[in-house]
């Protein structure tokens, strides 16, 4: 018998399947499995145990990586409950978003061309309030409304402005250093 | 109600039987062989007390071979068959290999891994290695009375997929069962960690002769989390010595050294070093065999000023690592310094005015790695306590993806996951009826392939032909404890089960390393099949104990016929591995006894899951 895919990963954690985890009992629990499973406890026994506690060790990781961080944890929730954000292609998003986005993403470009940090800095700030708000909305749907759509329509927001975040801290890394 | 004793995975089952594991700690200058005796990590010392063995191999043209102080005494007089630093070549190609220019060696220009053209043939940088492991492991049986069950083996954090398959490839021609590959900061962690009963985060500067690596980890309740690690597999101090090589040069009016000069004024140039430590000049004082001679002074400023910008090289992974943990220098509670070129003044100096405060030097940098070596060992052992519980959770130090369109890299697991792991890629065809696919698996974080470490090149044949995008080609990347990458490939939409072929760029082929084996058994006398039967016989022993234990522990998750079928299977197994059968039959027989125990082994795995979710503790547990 493999490792048991039919569980999901809140099964596997024994967590309810919602978007407000306990991120301390979350890690708790990942520290527990993997003092059961992980390959160092095998380690002098024969390779078939070895090759199995390998499959739940992965797994097990997998599990915590998707779980911790909130946009993978929204991603995972939808999917199980049959939306899929991660692979979908050619959604189209409310013309007023994508208006701030591209203002956004201006703004970004002039204030990395200029070597401006102080305004990359207020940047990175705006963005981190849509973030808390959009993962509030997140939280709110899921967890609350059961309204997997609405949900999924601010994870697809999220997504774009996890990534113009990501970019605006790559521009100050880069003028940090 | 009575209590039973249940043992937890890992934990031993009969406590007087204790298993025969060290560390090793496998370095650029040096290497040790550690152990853990009565409870107490020790380093075990050669017959006249030196516990460091030098990293050298000197191959004559009887074919015998020196190792250590013997190789070491002979570099200045037969500096080409006398190969130092071999670490540095390990997973390399020659033109990877910095200095190359000024290195003594006759370097056989091929594809792949470099190799030296030595007096008793053409040698890998994996078979000189095994030379050093051979006599560590000859020292601990000499030492501990008896054959090793394994040993651990510390690589570089920031070694990639090639070097550490070659570090492996390595103790397996050396004869050793490597129960793992452990990180030399990680391993610095858990000496240093456990002594102090530390908590919170930590982070390691390793800088050995040359390799640098820079570990952060988060301690706490016994779990050792890497958090992040970075380095540079070619930066170490050799590059010290060298720079001080490289002022005598200009300094002492000399003409350009033929291969013994240089070898004698590198080794001067590492006494200077070594003594300015402790001393604010050094004098360097050479006899040449050209005639020449060399008398120079160098003080410890001098030697600051020529070597910082090398220094200031070692702060650039120690950013890259703070950021990747989303850590600033004031959130690491102490810096441990690992590795004997940390001993330098200017090296402690910098560490501390980096972080805002003295690293940590109380262990001897240059023991500490396998100290922690030995005490894992012991552990993946099965000499576990119920005090020394404590686990592991190490991370890939550089990202794995595959070559797409345009010589670009498309990641497929990223730097710093946390090991085991595995990921999934979907790929399809371009062309229609293709039934070939062609995958180049690389290592490294820049965008462009040819930026990066090439691992490996694999062919799928036997796809089904089909329309262009119609075949779904999964790839699998698996990357195990050892922080090792497996990769598989299969066609989806038919189920058909399509072949590879892997050609490791920098790494030797299954075939090599058997064949190397075989050479260097036919040298020893020993014979291939005797040996081969003999492991076949210690892994039936082991399949059969572990199942007896579980047995014992867990038979109330069999049924009785099932039970009686594992206890059968059992019996099978005991008669083929004692009656003077070949190894192929006691082969076979261990698959039978797994195969009859695949279902129970995962019904226990079910329970201990079951229990830690519980809260349970699993020592002691009422029935």
């Amino acid at each position: 018998m493999a490792v048991d895919f039919n569980r999901n990963f809140f099964e596997l954690f024994g967590l309810d399947p919602l978007f407000g985890i306990d991120t301390v009992e979350l890690e708790r629990v990942y520290r527990d499995l993997q003092s059961q499973v992980h390959p160092d406890r095998y380690a002098h026994l024969p390779e078939s145990q070895r090759r199995l506690s390998m499959q739940w060790a992965t797994r097990v990781n997998e599990a915590y990586r998707t779980l911790r961080q909130p946009l993978s944890r929204a991603q995972y929730l939808l999917e199980i409950n049959g939306v899929d954000t991660r692979h979908e292609s050619n959604t189209a998003m409310p013309p007023d978003f994508l208006m701030e986005q591209m203002e956004w993403r201006e703004a970004a470009a002039e204030a990395r061309a200029a070597e401006d940090m102080d305004g990359l800095e207020r940047l990175h700030h705006r963005l981190d309030g849509q973030v808390d708000s959009l993962f509030a909305e997140v939280e709110a749907q899921i967890d609350r409304n059961r309204n997997h759509a609405a949900a999924a329509d601010a994870v697809r927001r999220l997504m774009f402005v996890l990534r113009l975040r990501d970019e605006v801290d790559e521009a100050l890394e880069a003028l940090e250093s | 109600m009575a209590l039973l004793q249940i043992s937890e995975p890992g934990m031993s089952a009969e406590p007087h039987k204790h298993r025969l594991a060290v560390g090793i700690d496998l370095g650029t200058t040096n290497s040790l062989v550690a152990t853990v005796r009565n409870g107490v990590p020790v380093v075990l010392v050669d017959e006249e007390g030196r516990p460091l063995l030098p990293s050298i191999v000197r191959y004559r043209a009887d074919g015998a071979v020196d190792v250590g102080y013997p190789a070491q005494s002979m570099q200045a007089r037969d500096p080409r068959n006398t190969i130092v630093s071999v670490k540095r070549f390990m997973g390399r190609g020659l033109k990877d290999v910095a200095h190359v220019e000024m290195m003594p060696y006759d370097f056989l220009d091929a594809e792949g891994m470099v190799r030296v053209r030595t007096v008793a043939g053409v040698k890998s940088p994996v078979e000189a290695s095994a030379e050093i492991l051979k006599v560590l492991r000859r020292r601990a049986e000499a030492s501990l009375g008896g054959e090793l069950l394994g040993a651990v083996i510390t690589v570089p954090a920031y070694f990639d997929d090639a070097q550490r398959q070659a570090t492996k490839d390595a103790a397996k021609l050396a004869g050793l069962n490597v129960l793992r590959l452990l990180n030399e900061p990680t391993a610095a962690a858990i000496a240093y960690g456990l002594d102090n009963a530390s908590q919170g985060v930590y982070a390691v500067y390793d800088l050995g002769g040359g390799t640098f690596d820079f570990s952060i980890l988060k301690l706490s309740r016994g779990v050792f989390e890497v958090l992040a690690t970075s380095g540079d597999a070619a930066l170490g101090g050799d590059d010290f010595d060298q720079r001080v090589y490289c002022w005598i040069l200009d300094h002492a009016s000399i003409a350009p050294p033929d291969a013994h000069d240089a070898r004698r004024l590198l080794l001067k140039a590492r006494e200077a070093k070594e003594h300015l430590t402790g001393n604010d000049e050094a004098v360097v004082l050479a006899n040449l065999g050209s005639g020449e001679s060399v008398n120079l002074m160098l003080s410890r400023d001098g030697f600051a000023d020529m070597t910082r910008h090398l220094v200031a090289k070692t702060l650039g992974p120690v950013r890259k690592a703070l950021r990747d943990a989303g850590l600033k220098p004031r959130d690491v509670n102490g810096v441990v310094m690992v590795g004997g070129a940390t001993r330098m003044p200017q090296v402690q100096k910098a560490v501390a005015e980096f972080f805002g405060q003295d690293p940590l030097t109380n262990l001897d940098p240059e023991k500490v790695v396998a100290l922690g070596a030995a005490m894992q060992a012991n552990v993946l052992a099965g000499n576990r306590q119920a005090d020394e519980d404590w686990l592991l959770l190490d991370v890939i130090p550089l990202s794995l993806g595959l070559e797409t369109m345009g010589g670009l890299t498309e990641k497929i697991i990223p730097r710093n996951s946390t090991i085991p792991i595995a990921k999934a890629q979907d790929f399809t065809t371009f062309k229609d009826g293709q039934t070939a696919m062609s995958f180049h698996v690389v290592q490294g974080e820049r965008e462009m392939v040819r930026d990066c470490r090439s691992l490996a090149r694999f062919e799928l044949r036997g796809i089904p032909p089909m329309v262009a995008g119609a075949a779904r080609i999964r790839v699998t990347f698996q990357v195990d404890a050892d922080g090792l990458l497996a990769v598989s490939a299969r066609e989806m939409s038919s189920g058909v089960e399509a072949s590879v072929t892997v050609k490791p760029s920098y790494g030797l082929t299954d075939d090599e390393v058997a064949g190397m084996l075989r050479d260097g058994m036919e040298h020893a006398g020993d014979d291939m099949e005797a040996r081969s039967l003999r492991e076949q016989q210690v892994e039936a022993q082991r399949v059969i104990e572990a199942t007896e234990a579980a047995l014992k522990a867990d038979a109330h998750l069999l049924s009785a016929a099932e039970r009686a079928d594992i206890e059968s299977a059992i019996a099978r197994m005991r008669q083929l591995a004692e009656g003077g059968s070949n190894s192929r039959a006691v082969k076979a027989g261990v698959e039978a006894l797994n195969q009859a125990t695949t279902e129970f082994a995962a019904r226990r795995m079910d329970q201990s899951i079951r229990r830690a979710l519980a809260g349970q503790k699993v020592d002691e547990i009422r029935v």
